[in-house]
């Protein structure tokens, strides 16, 4: 296969009424509002360009796309000339030609003619342009004034600008603004001085610039280029797969030079990102092919001996008797394992049917759990289903957007960068966060609604907004009765309009002064479509399930369910955290959310998996670390996650898991988890599977492998081998073939397939007989639950309060160039950006406590302690602090506690009581290292 | 299973389920910990009830004794 080259339309496509014109002869129909430029790409006349491309607004600013009109003077460009009926173009005369060839002579007179050893030849718009408009000659020679000695900014580890090849086209700066929103780039200067400028800054990398390279995919000449291009040279072919980082799941184009990455291009027709990518997911996959990775099987007997490097067979059949001896001696039981956000859907299939049918119990988990089970529980509760509501691209058509407990700019930068395009529309934005975040004052858009909700008082806080809902008559009557359950929507609404749930009331729990509560509510009920998105600030806290059914309680009584622009929307973090819950890695269910007791569902899958199930639920990760620690659970197999560095209450899990007879990881690299391991099994990075990621909006997505396995085997072969080894033969003769047992078994997931993704791109579960091509927006006609269930959500306050002892609240979180522990982004220049964890600490608390920009701080709590830089920043509010969690060295999960969601045992990472103070610990010890 | 996190566990869920009145409640209580622990730690639970119970609330206490009599996993006592 080749190079895969998405066709440019030259401008967007519109949606309005038909329009029919000529051009060149040929009849056209296009909707009202199309470009002739683009008309003509339709009627398949391609209009010499530089400055247009479909991904961005028209700028008519190169001169090289006129066409001549009949009954019109001059020569229009095309790119800026809407269509009319009737019309009739001519795009190929002999006066256009001498035009375009003009236009592009003086181009070339400012051009380094060094084409043969460009980074862009073979790439290069301008030299198409030049082939195209036949140029020949330039009249003007290279003597003149030109920009050829400007000097190249290397700053950026993944890109250059070079201004001498620069033709000032401006679609670099429109793709930072229409694409990314961030506006970091400018055209400095007038006339033959105008250059791109990273807004005033030196170099691109002090500028306000995010790198998420859409300025580099914009640019058409070789100005802004790929430093791996400018290595390597031109790729020679494409694969399509799908980005590995965040929940959005962006589609990409990984460009090719044999088994070697050149670079990856984010995908146009990918449905989730429709052609654009953040620095993670676009440039730092280097990670994939570090030498860090490990890539032969370890063993060992005790965790203080030395690994040893062993076969595929000898590292299969040394677990198998490791977990054959631990079950045989306590229980089978007493082991269990952890399925990996990370992974396929496949190879998360194929893990816990191993745990359910070669272990024989149900002691099977995900990292999930410590993220959005809640959203599992909550959503399940109220709507009937374990997802969010809608496509990404539903935000469109919202008019009001409700961000709560999530930072998308950082989280889920691709996504926030469609929610900033409309809100620079005029959708109005609420954020509810204790930290005034990016969104909140993003440029281009109207501030926000910030409501800085205190750590702890979400449910306060969402009990506050129904309350002036239910009190103020802006419930959706009509919706209510209609669509949800009367007799739970009567019970909630007389709970929630008790005169304690009023925003006054609820003040001091929320933080927030009532005022703003009773305006934000007001403007999400009666402002048009409103739409909820939500983060890990809504399900790490131990009321992260009733915060969740608290939306989903909003969102019904305000109608605002069931059609673009609305809904409940969980940003998922992990790039398969729906797939690994889908995937039935909850330890009380199976594929498809069906409860573990049900013997109906149990029946289905122990006829084709050709063994009893256990009927009883088993261990979550917390309860397997409280197990370990009372000697009943023994053994543990961790698929791609590191607990150790992860999990919060850290040296509770360096107890559990030093208890255990038998620790084996499945993972990339080394990492804080294996050393405490006893098997260490190489996996496998999202550049060799092959298999299917689901992302935050339900989307099946294609994950193909663009090179062989590293270590010799697909990851789900790995477990194929152990549950076989274990007495349970399991084998596949491919991914797709897994994938067709999970259709067969799970009726949302039924009319998936290999072939139906590779036909359709990707589609949106439920993908069935009802809706063979998915389901971008769910419970349009009716909940999947039959009717919409209100239930009651109290403010239960978190037992973490702070006091005088630990008078701060930590939150932690994480931010754009760093994805969760970092073990992958760690391993890729974007450590540039991120070269440690901070503490951001309001600019009163660090004075109260002597503490300025950049000292060490000690982070104290009743679990533990750490030390960090602090940063001093007014976007903490007083009396909290937050800090990532990147670094393991931060070791910041000795602070965190054992706290957990009530429903689900998710963990309250975000609250956690703490006292700040200077010191010298670390620096001591890195002077005595 | 250690005690007083299973207590705080079933704690949690009996605040959740205690605005749905006593008798919801512990219905609510007693199948949400069937739905979703595992055996051995509504074995700690049960025993600990049986022990006494420190420190478990009252709906707590009136959940454990609804649901052990459907419990036939976990017979206890």
């Amino acid at each position: 296969m080749g190079l895969i080259r998405e066709t440019d339309f030259g401008t967007p496509g519109r949606a309005g009424g038909a329009v029919t014109l000529e051009i060149d002869g040929i009849a056209v129909t296009v909707p009202d509002g199309t470009s002739v430029m683009r008309a003509a790409m339709e009627a398949g006349v391609r209009v010499p360009r530089l400055c247009a491309t479909d991904t961005l607004e028209a700028f008519g600013s190169c001169r090289l796309c006129l066409v001549e009109i009949d009954g019109r003077n001059g020569t229009p460009a095309s790119c800026t000339t809407p269509v009319a009926p009737g019309m009739k173009v001519a795009t190929h005369t002999k006066r256009l030609a001498d035009l375009r060839r003009g236009v592009m002579e003086l181009y070339i007179s400012d051009h380094p003619l060094d084409c043969l050893t460009c980074a862009a030849n073979g790439d290069c718009e301008l030299q198409d342009m030049a082939g195209a408009v036949g140029l020949r000659e330039v009249r003007y020679g290279y003597d003149g004034a030109n920009h050829f000695d400007a000097p190249k900014d290397e700053s950026n580890p993944y890109f250059t600008f070079d201004p001498a090849k620069c033709i000032v086209c401006s679609r670099c700066v429109r793709a930072c603004d229409e694409v990314q929103g961030t506006f970091a780039l400018t055209i400095d200067g007038r006339g033959f001085a105008s250059a791109v400028s990273p807004g005033g800054f030196d170099g691109f990398l002090d500028s306000e610039c995010v790198s998420c390279g859409a300025c580099v995919q914009a640019c058409p000449t070789a100005t802004l280029t790929e430093k791996s291009v400018i290595e390597m040279g031109q790729p020679e072919r494409s694969v399509l797969t799908t980005c590995a980082y965040c929940g959005v799941g962006c589609s990409f184009k990984a460009e090719m030079q044999g088994n070697e990455v050149v670079r990856m291009v984010p995908y146009k027709d990918g449905g989730a990102n429709e052609g654009h990518a953040c620095v993670k997911g676009r440039f730092a996959w280097g990670y994939a092919v570090h030498p860090d990775r490990v890539l032969k099987p370890l063993i060992r007997e005790r965790i203080t001996d030395p690994w040893r490097e062993v076969s595929w067979d000898e590292a299969i059949a040394y677990t198998a008797g490791r977990f054959r001896a631990i079950q045989e001696k306590y229980g089978r039981g007493a082991i269990g394992g952890i399925t990996s956000s990370r992974c396929t859907n496949e190879e998360v299939y194929v893990v816990q049917k191993m745990i359910r049918a070669a272990f024989g119990n149900n002691n099977v988990d995900t990292c999930a759990r410590v993220c959005h089970s809640p959203t599992g529980y909550g959503l399940k509760q109220t709507f009937g289903t374990s997802a969010g509501t809608q496509d990404f691209r539903s935000v469109d058509g919202a008019d009001v957007i409700m961000v709560i407990g999530a930072n998308p700019t950082d989280g889920h930068p691709v996504f926030a960068s469609r929610m900033k395009r409309r809100l620079r529309q005029g959708a109005t934005l609420i954020v509810v966060d204790p930290r005034r975040i990016d969104l909140v004052d993003a440029p281009h858009m109207p501030p926000a609604l910030h409501l800085p909700v205190r750590p702890g008082g979400n449910v306060a806080l969402i009990n506050a907004i129904a309350h002036v809902v239910v009190t103020e008559g802006l419930v959706n009557e009509a919706f209510v009765r209609e669509r949800c359950e009367g007799d739970s929507f009567a019970r909630w609404a007389a709970v929630i309009a008790e005169p304690r749930n009023a925003p006054e009331a609820l003040e001091e729990a929320t933080g927030v002064p009532a005022a703003l509560v009773r305006e934000a509510a007001r403007v999400y009920a009666t402002g048009g479509n409103g739409a909820i998105y939500y983060g890990l600030g809504v399900t790490e806290h131990s009321q992260g399930s009733t915060m969740v059914m608290g939306l989903a309680n909003l969102a019904m009584a305000t109608g605002n369910i069931g059609r673009e622009g609305v809904g409940v929307n969980p940003l998922r973090g992990q790039n398969n955290v729906q797939g690994s819950c889908d995937m039935g890695s909850f330890p009380h269910e199976l594929p498809g959310y069906r409860h573990i007791s049900d013997d109906a569902t149990r029946g289905l899958f122990e006829k084709v998996w050709g063994v009893t199930i256990e009927r009883e639920p088993g261990l979550r990760i917390p309860n397997m670390m409280a197990a370990a620690l009372d000697g009943s659970f023994r053994a543990i197999f961790i698929q791609g996650e590191d607990l150790a560095q992860s999990e919060p209450n850290t040296k509770n899990v360096y107890d559990a898991l030093q208890a255990m007879d038998c620790v084996v990881v499945q993972d990339l690299f080394l990492n804080e988890t294996s050393g405490l391991a006893h098997v260490f099994l190489p996996g496998t990075s999202f550049l060799e599977k092959d298999g299917t990621f689901t992302n935050a909006e339900r989307r099946i997505n294609r994950v193909r492998p663009v090179m062989p396995s590293k270590t010799g085997l697909d990851e789900w072969e790995v477990a194929c081998r152990l549950a076989t080894a274990l007495g349970y033969p399991m084998s596949y003769p491919n991914a797709s073939v897994i994938m067709d047992e999970i259709a067969s078994l799970t009726p949302t997931f039924s009319g998936v397939s290999f072939e139906t993704l590779d036909r359709l791109g990707s589609v949106q579960w439920p993908c069935n007989d009802a809706a063979p091509e998915g389901t971008p927006i769910m419970h349009i006609d009716g909940f999947v639950r039959g009717k919409g269930r209100f239930v009651v959500t109290e403010f239960v306050p978190t037992p973490e309060r702070a006091t005088r002892l630990f008078p701060l609240i930590l939150t932690t979180g994480r931010i754009l160039s760093q994805y969760n522990v970092g073990a992958q982004t760690r391993r890729t220049d974007n450590v540039i950006w991120h070269p440690e964890d901070l503490l951001e600490i309001h600019p009163h608390d660090a004075e109260e406590r002597g503490i300025s920009n950049g000292d060490r701080v000690m982070v104290a709590s009743r679990k533990g302690s750490t030390t960090l830089r602090a940063l001093i920043t007014d976007r903490m509010p007083q009396g909290v602090v937050y800090t990532t969690f990147h670094h393991p060295i931060t070791e910041i999960n000795f602070v965190t506690t054992e706290l957990s969601d009530w429903a689900t045992n998710c963990p309250e990472y975000k609250v956690t009581a703490v006292q700040v103070t200077r010191t010298n610990l670390q620096a001591d010890a890195e002077a005595a290292e | 299973m250690d005690v007083s996190g299973i207590t705080r566990m079933a704690n949690q869920i009996a605040d959740f389920f205690a605005a749905s009145g006593h008798d919801e409640a512990v219905k609510g209580i007693a199948g949400h910990i069937r739905n979703f622990w595992d055996p051995r730690m509504r074995r700690a639970l049960y025993a600990h009830a049986d022990s006494g119970g420190e420190g478990l609330t009252a709906l707590v206490i009136d959940a454990v004794a609804k649901l052990r009599k459907s419990d036939t996993t976990v017979t206890t006592s």
